[in-house]
């Protein structure tokens, strides 16, 4: 009887997986202990992000200083719309995203083509093209500020043994060349992850596709082109995003290569904000410029998304 | 057959591979080597690559110019790993619920945790400094720890998430038949399977807080006894010269753990990072 009615019971609960009987009295509900479960996360990121977040839009619509706040109304953002400065900065806050993001994920197709490829060793070179990524960002930074370095710099040295410079040349000095240096270092921080993650993707790459397509007398490249790209499209349209917020906030690789100079030829949203919050102390004028960078963002998320699924719908796909 | 390569695309392929890994591992090689090199070798022109005078004397003088280095590098270490332990606090709890129950707001609440990642402690430092100070945690390691932990959780809920959901859910329901509840379940079943998972969500945030700890260090605390490393090497740029062999050979010293870290756990790490971008 007993062995009987344990049988009915597994069977009942395999039949209906993800709801298990709730059998004895104590036990709570599926939806109390779930609720008991998330609290601690949603509670602590309530208090360190979204009171914060309600904050710094409340802050926003103030003069907030060192010596108190008083509510200006959009003052701040009025200032903003104004100022040309600042349109400058975010048409440069969007240049370094793109052109950073697109350089990652070429070079990331690259590294990840070249690492998936069969040749002994492999193993050893996924290895080691993650220690950029391993590393505390700050320290990269400073291996960059002696690589860039003018006088006595490596690429500086180089170039001019093989007469690129006439003579020291300071990466870090001049507007535009201070600027692609400071994308060099973001792209080489941002590559390893985008590698490795377009490589796992390739790897889940179903062989009978790659087999078949050979049998037809498709070339490599003709296989990479219309296999491997479509199928791990999905992984490299949400890398880019990812990767495209991650370089918009960019903050610890500009601020210790230029801190937002040479005459603010590398000050993105995020230095600019930091500067004027946290440098002069000019809280409110700061927290409306967070409030756009959040507002930019969301908004070119959304964009995103929206072009993505016309995309889709457009190659039907899914 | 189809993948064999003709020689020629080998070696294609292996100077591709070259030129690749040149961009990325340049920097630590010249920040070794500048590490050898003694100052005034250093700072000679033309450009060169080499000195005769090679020596790992700036390995040990590092230790006498900036007293405080070995406290940086002990701080680094430590609050990478208080935050490691509170976000798993924070974190398998919620990630098993997000991955086996049903509950009401469960998209919802999901969505809002992981939009944390649109932010970055940048747009939030100035009521969060206000948050801190109201706590009383400015200038202490906590705060360099709270902002920390709250902007590791979200991708942490994730990946944990996504490894339980791998995990048969038979074995948790045979033990519910057996009368054990659900902490019980938790504790003896669930977790013990979700070790692998629990590797990499750990890993991860040790290294996501070791990368990470300049903004917080430089904007929260001024205590410099508690300053970790990434900030605490600024004190090699004196007020004449920058010691450069010094200072690299404390940031490639500084380095050192999380390189193990990595090097020994890569297998588990690489393969739990990227398990949502292999199809089933």
């Amino acid at each position: 009887m007993a062995i009987e009615r344990t049988g009915w019971m597994l069977e009942k609960s395999l039949a209906e997986p993800v709801k298990p009987v709730a059998r004895q009295p104590f036990r709570l509900s599926d939806r109390a202990f779930a609720f008991l479960l998330i609290l601690p996360a949603l509670l602590f990121i309530g208090v360190i992000v979204a009171w914060p977040l309600v904050e710094t839009v409340r802050l926003s619509f103030t003069n907030a200083n060192l010596g108190g706040e008083e509510y200006v109304g959009f003052e701040n953002y009025i200032d903003l719309w104004e100022s040309r400065r600042f349109k400058n900065y975010v048409q440069l806050t969007f240049f370094w995203m793109f052109i950073s993001v697109l350089a990652k994920i070429v070079l990331g197709l690259v590294g990840a083509t070249l690492l998936n490829a069969a040749v002994p060793g492999r193993a050893l070179f996924r290895m080691l093209i993650m220690p950029p990524w391993v590393i505390p960002i700050a320290i990269g930074c400073i291996g960059w500020l002696w690589l860039y370095n003018g006088t006595f710099g490596l690429l500086s040295g180089m170039g001019q043994r093989i007469g690129i410079f006439d003579g020291p040349f300071a990466f870090l000095a001049g507007k535009t060349s201070a600027f692609y240096s400071a994308v060099v270092t973001d792209v080489w921080i941002g590559t390893p992850m985008v590698t490795l993650f377009f490589l796992a993707a390739m790897q889940g790459v179903n062989k009978d596709l790659y087999e078949a397509a050979w049998v037809d007398g498709a070339g490599r490249w003709y296989r990479f082109r219309r296999i491997t790209i479509p199928q791990i499209m999905p992984v490299i349209v949400s890398m880019s995003l990812l990767s495209a917020i991650w370089t918009f906030n960019s903050f610890d690789i500009i601020f210790i290569l230029t801190q937002g100079g040479p005459r603010g030829a590398t000050t993105t949203l995020i230095i600019d904000t930091y500067k004027t919050a946290i440098g002069n102390f000019k809280f409110g004028e700061g927290a409306a410029r967070a409030v756009v960078i959040v507002v930019l963002l969301a908004i070119f998320s959304a964009v995103y998304m929206y072009l993505l699924d016309k995309l889709n719908k457009h190659y039907g796909v899914k | 057959m189809m993948n064999r390569y003709t020689p020629i695309q080998t070696v294609g392929v292996y100077i591709g591979i070259l030129i690749f890994l040149t961009f990325i591992l340049l920097p630590f090689v010249e920040m070794f080597v500048t590490s050898l090199r003694p100052l005034e070798h250093l700072r000679t022109t033309p450009y060169r690559f080499w000195s005769d005078k090679m020596s790992f004397a700036a390995y040990s003088s590092m230790w006498e110019s900036v007293p405080l280095l070995g406290r940086y590098i002990v701080n680094s270490i430590f609050i990478s790993t208080v935050v490691t332990i509170f976000t798993m606090i924070f974190v398998v709890p919620a990630a098993y619920a997000y991955a086996r129950l049903d509950f009401p707001f469960k998209t919802a609440s999901l969505g809002a945790i992981l939009a944390v990642n649109m932010f970055t402690g940048a747009v939030l430092l100035i009521p969060l400094y206000r948050v801190l100070k109201t706590l009383g945690l400015l200038n202490t390691y906590w705060a360099m720890i709270v902002p920390g932990i709250a902007f590791i959780i979200p991708t942490g809920i994730w990946l944990l998430k996504s490894y339980l959901e791998k995990i048969p859910v038979e074995l948790e329901e045979a033990a519910y038949v057996d009368g054990a509840s659900r902490l019980y379940t938790m504790r003896r079943v669930v977790i013990p399977l979700a070790l692998p998972g629990l590797l990499v969500v750990g890993t991860t945030a040790f290294i996501t807080s070791y990368a990470q700890q300049f903004l917080f260090a430089i904007t929260f605390n001024q205590t410099r006894e508690l300053q970790p490393l990434p900030a605490g090497l600024q004190e090699f740029v004196g007020r004449q010269q920058v010691t450069w062999n010094e200072m690299m050979a404390a940031s490639l010293t500084g380095v050192v753990p999380v390189i193990l870290i990595f090097f020994f756990l890569q297998k588990y790490l690489v393969a739990g990072l990227t398990a949502g971008a292999v199809k089933e």
